[in-house]
């Protein structure tokens, strides 16, 4: 025993300082060699420079296409895929969208779907979101953009419909059988660190470019949730009370129905809630490859650079976002109370949603037989005041603050952005590969450092190298910059349950909010550059990485804060010498999720002048000849994502304290 | 001292009888069990020698009908695996499990239900209740999921929540309840179904002392209302000295020794036992049987009788107010003599059985 504890409190200190002292001597190393070998074998490429993997990939692109119709896996897997998504989303868009059913206009008008909307929340919720439901869909309607809406409304629920299809019964079963869970977390975790954009190029290769390509790519990024929630729900009822259902005999069926699921509902309609946030933000991403909707309106502003139509559609993206969130909280709390209310107010209700229900019918019947119910009345003009107002505090930003704008964004260039890409983009590719691996292997073991060794030597392969380095050097400064606030604000907010009060939904918000919104007012006061996209990524990761290391500050245990404290240490003390080195599992965790939530943006951010490979993957959407380095530039991307993943986890699981770790 | 063993209800055909139980948990289990070399080994070094767990080491007795029999065992001693293992909610490696006669290891899926719905029911630690149904819900439960029809289980249910003291609380949901009386809807959940055996795993550990109290009355109370045979599970040993009629203490999954409360208290089994056993107050648990003496030539023998099971406690004032020896009589045998001396040392902690 003795020996034990020696060991265990002995070894792991001078293990992290030889760990530390390795770091600093690879890095010092690498400076050194790159000033000696500086602008050689950079493995530079032009902006339509292609190499052969890129023409390769367009070639396959092409016979693809060419096979599309005659290949029996096309013709009897991905086509069929294809027909049945189309026909779904065709459905919906013909419902609330889109001309249909050989009419002018959609089955259902505005006012129809407003009714329904009010309805349904009602019903799964109470009568505040409903109010906040009608007002959010009579405000789209006024935008100017009820049409747009219904599209990505329409998308949004076709994807979330087979999302839950395919997700809650996968959830289920993960949940019952730790085997099944064991095989399907790996496969979640890859398709959620995967950066969203990535997987759209090679969709298109299947799927066409299109909604159904954009609804499976929905589909890959919404399934996830709800799985996980749900296998989270079944698993976190408690063992006990499994077991008393089956020692009174229950069959399994039976404790299934009468015991998870009751139990685990509530946890799985916030499932619910995420999957459809994870879709909306999705759909309107999916713009980029032709998904109908609010996000098409967003990016082809964002191309124009016309801040205030962008801004206008963005606001829409918001507001649902919004509708959508409250309505589905609302009715995972109602899943709680609903069974406890007296039996009066059940009555109550149930009568007057009756009569709801019949004001619902008579509006759908308005909209679907007269063109004043069915098509929202012009001339609202809402929108253009929006976007007016949005373009005239825009240009007195940019007249008024570019000194402190511009200032900002010339201090970070030069003092953080430009060294940092500097030493990436000048050193030979070897260098950078050696010290990438080399890193990985000391942070994180040989595992993480084999992988590294591979990743590297993928993305050399890919041709893109040195734009890979570029969009490394501004991801790695997002990710600083991302990991310094969520220290400063995580640390505040794991301290102080008022300040975790305050800031809480307002993060939450960040995150409920689609990406491209982000985009508008940064492009307005920074202008088409490297540093918008810097920003836009911040404000888009910085939300996990302070919530996560919040949670990591308030679990290290009160009583070890206490006896800090009576031993007299000072706040700062306190938060340096206990809370943070206690809870720096959450810190890499958060460097993670960080950096992970950074490289997903990277492509939204080749949209406002990031370059590099985010330009790479927009540029290859676009232009036929550029798909093949676009799909490779995707792939250099979620190659970035899973070298640093797996060292940054491989740490994480070090600093967690496996012993001997590998 | 050995006392001659006081007769339980052994001559009656028992209820639950297990020989040679093991659980072990890891990589191919059961070939410990099988190996004597493995099975010789501490939990420690079965560890590190096959990475497996041994929860319960060949355990062996038998349960008369309406005995309470009471487990008890330190955390990690196996004891809670041990019931477990009883209703198969774990399943036991070796080992064989009677129950009224039916080999409780062969059943079938289905018939293992038909047992667990009929037969034996368990009351949990942590209660295990639904927390989405009332107090009447809960209860009916498992006549629910056998198929009893509303009005009949309603019935019933109404029934056993007023025989838990529970009447006024029915439509409550659990956790508007303190924990005592959630545990009693555990309890009357238990005994909806009039089960021949209840199973209860350390059902008051979670409680406050002042209602762990309440709630050992209660059992003790429908142990004599509604005369189940019970198997209780407790790390208390004054919980188990209190509702116990014969106690099996364990240790790292073996069985240390198995008898009544003064069996252990007078002839502890060894030192793991007699260290367990120390801060009993003896004259509580002990019996005249116990500090006896022989008669000698010299002894008075007109004292006061008294039989061989009386607890010294009660027999303290009756042997003090006389001035003689009090005599221990079985029928009609003169067992041996009490003086002030013994009962004495009893009371000082000193004496008896050591």
């Amino acid at each position: 025993m003795a020996v034990l504890t020696e060991r265990a409190t002995a070894r792991p200190a001078p293990v992290r300082n030889t760990r530390r002292i390795a770091v600093a001597a690879i890095v010092a190393g690498w400076l050194v060699l790159w000033l000696i070998l500086r602008g050689h074998q950079t493995l530079e490429l032009g902006t339509s420079d292609l190499t052969s993997l890129h023409r390769w990939f367009n070639d396959f692109n092409d016979a693809i296409g060419a096979d599309r119709n005659s290949n029996p896996l096309f013709l009897y897997f991905f086509n069929e895929i294809r027909l049945v998504i189309d026909n779904l989303v065709t459905f919906f868009q013909g419902l609330i969208s889109q001309p249909s059913f050989g009419r002018p206009v959609p089955a259902i008008g505005w006012l129809g779907v407003v009714a329904i909307a009010g309805y349904a929340s009602w019903a799964l919720g109470n009568l505040r979101v409903a109010a906040l439901a009608v007002g959010g869909f009579v405000f789209f309607g006024l935008q100017g953009l009820w049409q747009e809406s219904m599209d990505t409304l329409a998308l949004t629920l076709s994807a979330v419909f087979v999302s839950l299809l395919i997700g809650i019964p996968i959830g289920v079963w993960a949940g019952l059988s730790s085997r099944v869970n064991r095989l399907v977390t790996p496969v979640l975790d890859f398709m959620q660190t995967m950066p969203t954009f990535v997987y759209l190029a090679p969709l298109t290769l299947f799927f066409l470019i299109g909604p159904a390509s954009a609804t499976i790519a929905t589909l890959i990024y919404a399934t996830p949730p709800a799985v996980r929630i749900t296998a989270h729900a079944i698993r976190s009822v408690p063992h006990t009370t499994v077991e008393a259902a089956e020692s009174l005999g229950s069959t399994r069926r039976q404790t299934l129905t009468k015991v998870l699921l009751p139990m685990a509902k509530r946890t799985i309609v916030l499932g619910v809630n995420q999957t459809i946030m994870a879709a909306l933000s999705m759909v309107t991403i999916a713009a980029l490859i032709d998904a109908p909707g609010l996000g098409k309106t967003v990016v082809k502003a964002l191309e124009t650079l016309d801040v205030g139509v962008a801004f206008n559609a963005g606001l829409a993206i918001v507001v649902m976002a919004i509708v959508l969130d409250r309505v589905t909280t609302a009715a995972s709390v109602r899943a709680e109370v609903a069974g406890r209310a007296s039996r009066n107010s059940v009555r109550r209700r149930r009568a007057g949603l009756v009569g709801a229900g019949v004001v619902t019918a008579v509006c759908v019947w308005l909209s679907y037989t007269y063109v004043w119910a069915s098509q929202f009345p012009e001339g609202a003009g809402l929108g253009d005041d929006i976007a007016r107002t949005a373009d005239s505090v825009t240009r007195w930003a940019q007249s008024n603050l570019s000194g402190a704008t511009n200032g900002l964004r010339d201090a970070m260039t030069t003092a953080l952005l430009n060294p940092f890409e500097d030493v990436l983009t000048g050193s030979p590719w070897w260098l950078v590969g050696a010290v990438l691996v080399a890193l990985g292997a000391v942070l994180g073991g040989w595992r993480a450092g084999a992988t590294a060794a591979v990743c590297v030597a993928l993305i050399v392969a890919s041709g893109l190298w040195r734009d890979s380095m570029t969009t490394l050097a501004s991801s790695l400064v997002a990710t600083v910059i991302v990991m310094a606030l969520g220290v400063v604000v995580g640390v505040w907010m794991g301290r102080s349950a008022m300040a975790d009060r305050l800031i809480r939904p307002v993060l939450d918000a960040g995150q409920t909010m689609p990406a491209f919104v982000y985009l508008v007012p940064f492009l307005a006061l920074f202008g088409a550059t490297r540093f918008t996209a810097i920003v836009a990524a911040i404000v888009y990761a910085a939300p996990v990485t302070m919530k996560i290391i919040a949670d990591g500050i308030r679990g290290v245990p009160e009583t070890a804060v206490e006896a800090a404290t009576a031993a007299g240490s000072s706040t700062w003390q306190t938060i340096t010498k206990v809370q943070l080195p206690m809870a720096r599992k959450s810190l890499t965790l958060a460097t993670n999720q960080g950096l992970i939530y950074v490289l997903s943006m990277v492509v939204v951010g080749g949209l406002v002048g990031a370059g590099a490979l985010g330009y790479d993957v927009v540029a290859g959407f676009s232009q036929g000849q550029l798909y093949g380095k676009g799909l490779a530039a995707g792939l250099a991307i979620v190659l970035l994502g899973v070298m640093f993943d797996r060292i940054t986890q491989a740490a994480a699981q070090r600093a967690a304290g496996a012993p001997s770790g590998r | 001292m050995p006392p001659a063993r006081r007769d339980g209800s052994g001559d009656r055909a028992p209820v639950v009888s297990v020989r040679g139980l093991w659980k072990v948990f890891g990589p191919k289990a059961d070939r410990v069990p099988d190996t004597p070399e493995l099975c010789g080994l501490s939990r420690r070094d079965l560890m590190d020698r096959t990475g497996c767990t041994a929860a319960v080491r060949d355990v062996s007795f038998d349960v008369s009908p309406g005995e309470v029999f009471v487990v008890m065992g330190l955390s990690g001693s196996g004891k809670s695996t041990l019931v477990r293992c009883l209703t198969r909610l774990i399943e036991p490696t070796t080992g064989e499990i009677v129950f009224e006669g039916e080999d409780i290891r062969a059943a079938d899926e289905k018939r293992l239900r038909e047992l667990r719905r009929h037969k034996f029911s368990m009351v949990f630690q942590h209660f295990g209740l639904l927390p989405h149904r009332r107090v009447l819900d809960n209860v009916s439960y498992g006549l629910e999921i056998r198929g009893t029809g509303r009005a009949e289980r309603t019935r019933r249910a109404q029934e056993v929540v007023e025989l838990v003291g529970l009447a006024g609380y029915e439509h409550s949901y659990p956790d508007q309840l303190s924990g005592g009386m959630q545990q009693r809807v555990g309890l009357a959940r238990a005994l909806a179904g009039d089960p021949d055996v209840l199973f209860f795993d350390e059902p008051f550990s979670a409680l406050d002392p002042l209602i762990r109290r309440d709630m050992q009355n209660e059992v003790i109370r429908l142990h004599h209302e509604v005369g189940k045979t019970m198997v209780f599970i407790t790390h208390d040993l004054s919980e188990a000295l209190k509702l116990g009629d014969r106690i099996l203490i364990m240790r790292d999954g073996r069985m240390v020794q198995c008898g009544t409360g003064d069996e252990l208290v007078g002839a502890p089994a060894d030192d793991y036992v007699k260290e367990f056993v120390r801060d009993v107050p003896r004259s509580h648990v002990l019996t005249l049987r116990w500090i006896m003496r022989p008669v000698r030539p010299e002894d008075a023998l007109d004292g006061p009788e008294l039989g061989p099971d009386v607890v010294v406690r009660e027999a303290t004032s009756a042997v003090l107010a006389a001035d003689r020896p009090l005599k221990v009589v079985e029928e009609g045998k003169l067992l041996g003599i009490v003086g002030n001396e013994e009962i004495l040392a009893v009371v000082a902690g000193t004496g008896g059985g050591e």
